[in-house]
């Protein structure tokens, strides 16, 4: 194969960990009350990509997961939006196509060796148009921290390069699993490799290597996503997944999309909170704010 | 506050509207218990005034409570309190015991944090996310940390002889910080044994009383402690009466000047913690984004009314263009609003008085051909209000970049290379504080070592610790506050054991403890350590 033109990613700014904590710790102590909390709450669930990674999962579970995300609380008077996409592994893909049919959910799935991006890009460029083909509309493909902290910088671009490629018209989100990153420094250069090389979302993790998404790690992809945007004009999406579970933080992430990219940021197109639990929470705070008081858990249908 | 005021590129703008706002987030007032008008606070009880004058919130231009004018008979007693105080017992009393009273206090403020928190808000008009999140918590830790000193004098300043106290201490305050300017002038002087007589500013006169109240309750012999309040007339009174044996004044250049030109000939010591202009310096090796955050803490927290305050930002020209642009974007998204709101980021200015000031160096920056940039804010109709501000353009010459503004306004300029940066740094009167922001450390230490500045920070900035010492060069003043170091200014010392002694060929240094003798140092510039 020939070499093509080795990529240099360009100088990115380097991150101080100790600042960049302290302003997501500042960010997170905004007071979100009333109405807007209600529409904070809402526009989450729209934004959400309900997920479902396990071993474990069969045909009988994703069309669980598929019947939560069309009515995420089937007893409630108020009306919900479903929930932005549902997120499940290659072999289910048909499956969920199935059971979102005639909604606006979309399907999403992993591919290219997910989550540990440990195999040839051949076979991981395989993969992504397997499930292209088999109907997903979102692929989230892992980059290859292999690559990158070998310092490989060019095979990383070339490889997401490729996957953009095999992905077609399809969604691509680049899950960078800053987990295994670990540095801010690593992360912000991460994030401008793989816009540069194409793709339509950044995504922190995996969700199997902790820690996942945090407060910081988001607000550094943030400010990537908010540089590159100033630079080339291109609006990229931005998806922390991973150890979000409860209403109170998600909407820390909301007011963190907020305040460093804006209202234009404020869709489903370009924000999404990847989670399996989240959900319940959010609908157990909208009815709270609606009554006045928490209902039981036993209300809520598991998905 | 929406859209940005000039947009240079506008097909790649950033717009931080309204898709999703905020609702309003009040903080609750309803604890706070406050009389209609409290005395002047003298041998540890309150007494009536002949004269009283009211407190406002600068947000709503509403009278709080009302608060007796000291006359010159009330200062007079406060001081012969605090002479009876000090000498019929204080000065005696053990480091141990003088501990277990700070430690008190510091206890009862953090058990009434949110009340104080509360109450500076609506005296002083700053956020209450920062009076809840940094002068409450930092007054707590100053009583903390001069508790711990108060029985380790000895071995703090070791020497021949004990360290002793001096006496009776008249303290003046600013309205800036002022339940944090309280603590930083109280506990130094009550853990090395003096007694005080403090006079808060007459802008903000009220959490110091609510301080009087707790320091009835925990015990407070009476007459350690004095608060008399009012304007310049009373400071003068304090600073002149014969039986204060030290002044410790934060506020202005030109009050401070004044003062020490009335303690000048006078056995009399003085600290002067005074005006500022300090250099923000973004070299362009620094971390941008955080280093936008440190120009936002630098000169927007407390709206600018801060004496060490990052009012100058000085960028290297190759980034300049980058760091502006941020900054357009950052201060964007600040909320100007009620001081209660607990999303609130700028407060309300002091007083008119700031205000006025304020808007005339703002303007005086216009004349003299600065490029002024606004975002678009709503401001409340009452109270006074100035939305955050920043200058670029701006020369050593300018008006703007060498008078002390004391506000939410910024002006920013450039430098080509270190040395450019430290001489503008340095080109002021002043040397107060500054910040540096750079990836390399090596950079961080060599410029810190080349500035005339008593606080420099390195990659932060406005962070405050009672372990460190506080305290300027040049016009900004003399003395340091916090720390060990904030021991010395309230303590005679027997002999110049602070000091390293001038080795004598070889021979280590034993002067014997004849210095022991060594009575007030005529000069009122004694505690410039």
């Amino acid at each position: 194969m020939p070499r093509p033109a080795a990529y240099r990613p360009p100088q990115v700014p380097t991150v101080d960990e100790v600042a960049a904590q302290e302003r997501a710790a500042r960010l997170a102590s905004r007071s979100i009350k009333k109405e807007a909390k209600v529409e904070g709450l809402t526009r989450l669930i729209a934004m959400l990509d309900l997920t479902t990674l396990e071993g474990a999962d069969t045909p009988g579970k994703v069309k669980s997961l598929c019947q939560k995300a069309r009515t995420p609380d089937p007893g409630s008077s108020q009306d919900h939006p479903s929930v932005g996409a549902v997120c499940v592994y290659p072999p289910m893909v048909p499956v969920a196509r199935e059971h979102v049919e005639g909604t606006d959910i979309r399907v999403a799935s992993v591919a290219s060796y997910f989550p540990s991006g440990q195999a040839a890009l051949d076979e991981r460029v395989d993969e992504v148009e397997r499930v292209r083909d088999a109907g997903a509309d979102e692929i989230d493909v892992v980059l290859s921290r292999n690559a990158f902290l070998s310092g490989e910088y060019a095979r990383v671009h070339r490889e997401i390069s490729a996957l953009v490629e095999a992905s077609g018209e399809k969604h691509l989100k680049v899950i960078l699993e800053t987990g295994e990153l670990e540095t801010y420094d690593a992360v912000r250069l991460a994030s401008r490799i793989a816009m540069d090389a194409g793709a339509d979302f950044i995504k922190t993790s995996t969700g199997k290597v902790k820690p996942a998404a945090t407060m910081p790690v988001t607000l550094v992809m943030l400010e990537a996503i908010r540089d590159y945007y100033r630079e080339t004009g291109r609006e990229v999406g931005m998806k922390p997944a991973g150890g979000i579970r409860k209403a109170k933080p998600a909407l820390r992430y909301l007011v963190m999309v907020k305040e460093v990219l804006g209202d234009a940021w404020l869709t489903p197109e370009r924000f999404r909170i990847g989670a399996s639990s989240l959900l319940n929470d959010l609908l157990l705070q909208l009815e709270k704010e609606q009554y006045g008081r928490y209902y039981s858990k036993r209300y809520l249908s598991l998905g | 506050m929406s859209e940005l005021e000039a947009a240079p590129d506008t097909a790649r703008e950033l717009l931080f509207g309204d898709e999703w706002e905020y609702a309003p987030a009040p903080q609750s007032a309803d604890h706070v218990r406050l009389e209609d008008r409290y005395g002047a606070f003298v041998d540890g009880a309150f007494r009536d005034t002949d004269e009283y004058f009211p407190s406002i919130n600068p947000a709503t231009e509403e009278t709080i409570a009302e608060v007796g004018l000291a006359d010159e008979q009330t200062v007079d007693d406060a001081v012969l309190a605090a002479r009876t105080a000090y000498e019929s017992h204080w000065r005696d009393l053990p480091g141990k015991e003088r501990a277990k009273y700070l430690y008190r206090i510091g206890r009862m403020i953090k058990e009434k944090s949110r009340e104080f928190a509360v109450l500076e808000s609506m005296d002083g008009g700053k956020p209450i996310r920062e009076s809840r999140d940094m002068d409450i918590p930092l007054v707590a830790a100053h009583f903390f940390h001069y508790a711990g000193w108060a029985d380790k004098l000895e071995y703090a300043l070791p020497g021949p002889g004990r360290p002793r106290s001096l006496g009776v201490c008249g303290q003046i305050i600013p309205w800036n910080f002022p339940l944090l300017m309280a603590a930083w002038k109280l506990a130094p002087a009550l853990a090395t044994g003096n007694t005080v007589v403090l006079k808060p500013a007459e802008t903000t006169p009220l959490t110091a009383l609510k301080l009087a109240e707790v320091i009835q309750e925990a015990g407070l012999p009476p007459g350690v402690v004095n608060i008399v309040q009012g304007a310049g007339g009373v400071g003068s009174a304090l600073v002149e009466h014969p039986e204060v044996d030290k002044i410790a004044f934060t506020g202005s250049t030109e009050v401070g000047k004044h003062i020490q030109k009335q303690l000048a000939g006078s056995q009399k010591r003085l600290t002067l913690e005074l005006g500022g202009k300090g250099a923000n310096i973004v070299f362009e090796d620094a971390p941008i984004d955080q280093a936008v955050e440190g120009i936002v803490d630098g000169i927007y927290f407390n709206q600018g009314h801060v004496c060490c305050a990052g009012s100058r930002l000085l960028v290297q020209e190759s980034v300049a263009e980058e760091v502006t642009q941020k900054l357009r974007d950052r201060i964007a998204t600040l909320r100007v609003g009620h001081p209660l709101d607990k999303n609130t980021d700028i407060g309300a200015i002091n007083s008119q008085q700031q205000l006025e000031k304020i808007r005339r160096l703002v303007d005086i920056g216009e004349q003299e051909g600065a490029d002024k940039f606004q975002p678009e804010c709503d401001l409340p109709e009452n109270g006074f209000w100035f939305p955050p501000t920043f200058f670029t353009n701006v020369t050593q010459s300018h008006r703007i970049a060498q008078e002390e503004i004391f506000g939410p306004v910024l002006s920013v300029s450039t430098f080509r290379t270190p040395e450019e940066a430290v001489e503008r740094a340095n080109n002021t009167e002043y040397g107060l504080a500054s910040g540096i922001w750079s990836d390399k450390g090596s950079k961080l230490f060599s410029i810190s070592q080349a500035l005339k500045s008593g606080v420099v920070w390195g990659n932060t900035y406005n962070k405050f610790d009672p372990a460190s010492p506080f305290g300027g060069y040049k016009e900004s003043g003399f003395g340091r506050e916090g720390g060990v170091h904030g021991l010395l200014p309230y303590l005679e010392l027997p002999s110049q054991s602070w000091q390293p002694q001038t080795p004598t060929n070889g021979s280590p240094s034993t002067k014997p403890a004849s210095s022991t003798s060594a009575g007030a140092s005529p000069e009122p510039k004694a505690d410039d350590t």
